[in-house]
């Protein structure tokens, strides 16, 4: 691959691709580790964790919509003690960067989460301030740009390892908000999280999901995704991650040439766990195509016409 | 081997009653396959992300390995599966989730509706004395008969039209159906009448839960089902249906 560079740099973490998957897509990794080999991934990003063990909401939890999913989970998840006993320790066996992602209801769940991860085999936090399914904490963080430079600057206080703010889209201007997480400290944003949506099951004229709103995710979301990816790396410096819907190589280059440094595989590992070894493939058959010696002549590529 | 997708080719399709189909494909999943997995069966309509899990039938090594998916059009995707035929490809993922335990006891087999595939490569592989215990709406039956050569076949149906009328649990209590272990499948009320069944009767029970699903391998917690004691792997109450499931001992579970 000596002719195709894909190695990315954020904030000082070397990738050895752009690619790395979503959160809550992909664990830790582990079930998917019977499909896709981990060691040829950007990144594995954990699915939410936080500081205590979280019951998540009531079932059904997913459902199909034309071109994607709604998921309402509510960030089940076991709680930092056994993330860090068992997930870390899983993937302390792999040759790829680990972002953990990191939930909460109040500040301070946030800060003991970074904390305890602080001496811990972890390349990066993302910090999620943009699941549109729990009550508390989460988003209330992510729709407000004060509420949101506050939560960044707090852990930025706290963090050993670099920040990566997740930003939601269901916010009136996603410029502001990546400006708000800049100038907080943020060393890098990622984007989309899920849109707010909502199913009705029409025989059983129920809601769909029994938290009656859920996530949008899927390729449904990827026209969203890209016009506010393009628009946040127009207002920030920091690196963007790109993501929303994406299926093949042709979606991640379009997040990229938008102005992503690196891209997250998202629902669509749910649709065929080989989606993100078909992408990293397919990225470099373009470079190659093109005679692109390196991915970062892409990055932010577009232009008009 | 493990699980793995792959693109499978449809072996046979016949309709078995109204809305029912029987789909046999050629997959060498079929020799990893064991009774009470299911499948991920992909659709070809790219509009439609996830696949359906559908429980698996029968499964055998016979040229060179087959499996057969008997499931009800639920939606436009499982419709999209009835159209297929002969020589048609299909993209599945499989096999998924952990399956019936074996036990050398006196079985009874209890099928709801859609619940009653799986209970035929079960009374195929329990070479043991058993009674196989059919739910149906009504006299508009499947795979009945098929299941005459492997045990004593009871039959109930909502409305009466054949056998008991009533539930499951009615037909074994008419038919005086005893045993050492149930083993069930079928919509949730069936599963909580039999799980009562099972606790006042102290028979050790069985029962394959189904949910909404995404990933289907334990990675999304889509298809949580509450579990009585905290899960060793949620650190919760909640236990995943498509990876520690579908069958759970009854004891483990709250439905």
């Amino acid at each position: 691959m000596s002719d195709a560079v894909m190695t990315v740099n954020i904030a000082g973490v070397e990738f050895k691709n752009p690619v790395m998957v979503g959160s809550g897509t992909f664990g830790s990794g582990m079930e998917y580790s019977e499909f896709v080999d981990l060691n040829k991934l950007g990144a594995v990003v954990t699915k939410g964790v936080a500081n205590v063990p979280w019951l998540g909401n009531p079932t059904p939890r997913v459902v199909e919509t034309c071109g994607g999913m709604l998921n309402a989970i509510g960030l089940q998840n076991p709680g930092i003690d056994t993330f860090i006993e068992r997930d870390l320790e899983f993937l302390k066996d792999y040759d790829t960067k680990v972002i953990v992602n990191v939930c909460g209801k109040t500040v301070e769940d946030y800060l003991e989460v970074v904390e305890r991860l602080s001496d811990k085999a972890v390349d990066m936090l993302e910090i999620n301030v943009s699941c549109p399914n729990v009550k508390e904490g989460a988003i209330a963080f992510g729709q407000k740009a004060d509420a949101l430079f506050n939560i960044t600057e707090q852990i930025k206080k706290h963090a050993a390892q670099p920040v990566i703010m997740k930003l939601s889209p269901n916010v009136t201007d996603i410029a502001e908000m990546a400006k708000a997480a800049e100038a907080a400290g943020a060393d890098a944003i990622s984007l989309i999280n899920t849109l707010t949506a909502m199913k009705i099951d029409i025989h059983k004229r129920t809601f769909a999901l029994a938290n009656k709103t859920g996530g949008l995710s899927g390729p449904a979301i990827k026209p969203v995704a890209v016009r506010m990816v393009y628009q946040a790396a127009q207002a920030v410096k920091i690196p963007v991650i790109g993501m929303g819907g994406i299926a093949n190589a042709e979606d991640a280059l379009e997040f990229i040439m938008a102005g992503a440094t690196a891209v997250a595989v998202g629902a669509m590992n749910f649709h065929n766990p080989y989606t993100t070894q078909e992408v990293i493939d397919g990225i470099h058959d373009y470079m190659i195509k093109y005679g692109v010696k390196d991915i970062r002549e892409l990055t932010g590529c577009v232009k008009q016409v | 081997m493990s699980k793995r997708k792959e693109t499978a080719r449809v072996i046979s399709q016949e309709k078995l009653a109204d809305e029912i189909y029987s789909m046999w494909i050629k997959t060498g999943i079929a020799s990893d396959a064991v009774p009470g997995q299911f499948l991920s069966v992909y659709t070809k309509d790219k509009t439609r992300l996830l696949p359906r899990p559908i429980s698996i039938c029968e499964a055998d090594d016979k040229d060179g390995g087959r499996l057969r998916i008997v499931y009800r059009i639920a939606g436009a995707g499982t419709k999209e599966f009835s159209k297929y035929k002969t020589g048609d490809e299909v993209d599945i993922l499989g096999p998924l989730g952990n399956g019936f335990p074996i036990k050398n006891e006196k079985a009874i087999l209890v099928g709801g509706g859609i619940g009653i595939p799986p209970m035929l490569e079960l009374a195929k592989r329990l070479k043991g004395e058993k009674t196989i215990v059919l739910g149906y709406r009504n006299k508009d039956t499947f795979l009945d008969k098929e299941f005459l050569s492997y045990g004593n076949v009871v039959i109930a149906t909502d409305d009466g039209s054949l056998g008991t009328k009533g539930n499951v649990i009615d037909a074994i209590k008419e038919n005086k159906v005893d045993g050492g272990v149930i083993y069930a499948c079928g919509p949730t009320p069936m599963l909580r009448g039999v799980k009562k069944f099972a606790e006042e009767n102290s028979i050790e029970a069985y029962i394959s839960l189904e949910e909404r699903m995404a990933c289907g391998v334990g990675a999304c917690l889509g298809c949580v089902c509450k579990s009585t004691d905290t899960d060793d792997h949620s650190k919760v109450k909640n236990k995943r249906i498509c990876a520690d499931g579908p069958v759970f001992n009854a004891t483990e579970v709250e439905l």
